[in-house]
């Protein structure tokens, strides 16, 4: 899962590190858009805005559906990145808490099998 | 829905594990090394608690912390904040020593969640649990977002841009 979503977040800031990409999330946006349209719109090959969209999608940016001929783009699960999000940040708020309260149950540890050791003197 | 995230394992630490349980739940879990009895202490003595509950990396600093870990009393704690100190309190509504604790949470008035967590020891370690149990799934949502420590996420970055290009397309 970890890998999984750390290859996710990696997709997605290279999917949006190009400007004709994030163009095209724009442009999606405001509407759906066949990919003819959209190689239109940016005047680009139809193969060209496919590798974009290609990659927009992998990063689950982007999702496309493909009715009789016309593959048609729309915004992708934007849903599932906000609760990866979310769930990562109350994620690292524990643990950062955890791992201070390791350090003072060990302590709290120590100081018990000390205190043994000198009751039995 | 049953997302869940989990942090690397790593050979000195144990793991912190996040997982929603439904839509107004969240569950974190956490092994610790040491006894259920020591964990209770550092959960409910006011001058143990502060020391871990405010990690510097949350970039919030604890001004006061109070306990009182009675079924029906008090906790408060004030945190320093831009343009005043902000106060988390509450009551306790179960207390059973080293196995059970459980709080409201009232900062945000009436009705809000409620924060348990339950101590299982085995074998010199303990699995903490921590369910909090919110009134909404919008209020789940909201919560742990302070602007404080969302800023400082990489992830916020990639939340920031999304909106941002959302905002103007006109979304």
């Amino acid at each position: 899962m970890v890998q999984y979503k750390s290859t996710r977040l990696d997709a997605s800031f290279a999917a949006l590190a190009d400007a004709t990409r994030r163009g095209v999330l724009e442009q999606l946006g405001r509407a759906d858009a066949s990919i003819t349209d959209l190689a239109g719109k940016f005047r680009m090959t139809l193969t060209g805005m496919k590798k974009h969209v290609g990659v927009l999608e992998q990063a689950g940016l982007v999702t496309t559906k493909k009715i009789g001929r016309v593959r048609t783009c729309r915004l992708g699960p934007r849903r599932l990145e906000e609760e990866t999000a979310w769930l990562e940040r109350h994620r690292r708020r524990w643990d950062a808490r955890f791992d201070e309260l390791d350090k003072v149950v060990e302590e709290l540890t120590r100081k018990e099998k000390s205190d043994e050791r000198k009751n039995r003197k | 829905m049953n997302a869940r995230i989990a942090s690397e394992p790593g050979p000195a630490k144990n793991r912190t594990t996040v997982e929603r349980t439904s839509d107004r739940e969240v569950v974190v879990t956490r092994t610790v090394n040491g006894p259920a009895r020591l964990l209770f202490e550092a959960f409910t003595r006011a001058e143990l608690f502060r020391r871990w509950w405010a990690p510097r990396s949350m970039g919030m600093t604890l001004l006061s912390c109070e306990l009182d870990a009675r079924v029906g009393g008090r906790y408060r704690l004030v945190f320093d904040a831009v343009p005043e100190p902000v106060a988390f309190f509450g009551t306790y509504v179960e207390v059973k020593p080293y196995s059970r604790l459980a709080w409201t949470n009232e900062e945000g008035g009436e009705g809000g969640p409620v924060t348990t967590v339950t101590f299982e020891e085995k074998g010199g370690k303990t699995l903490v649990v921590v369910h909090e149990s919110h009134p909404s799934k919008e209020a789940l949502d909201a919560a742990g977002t302070g602007a404080a420590e969302a800023m400082r996420e990489t992830f916020d970055q990639l939340d920031e841009l999304l909106v941002a290009l959302g905002e103007s397309s006109g979304q």
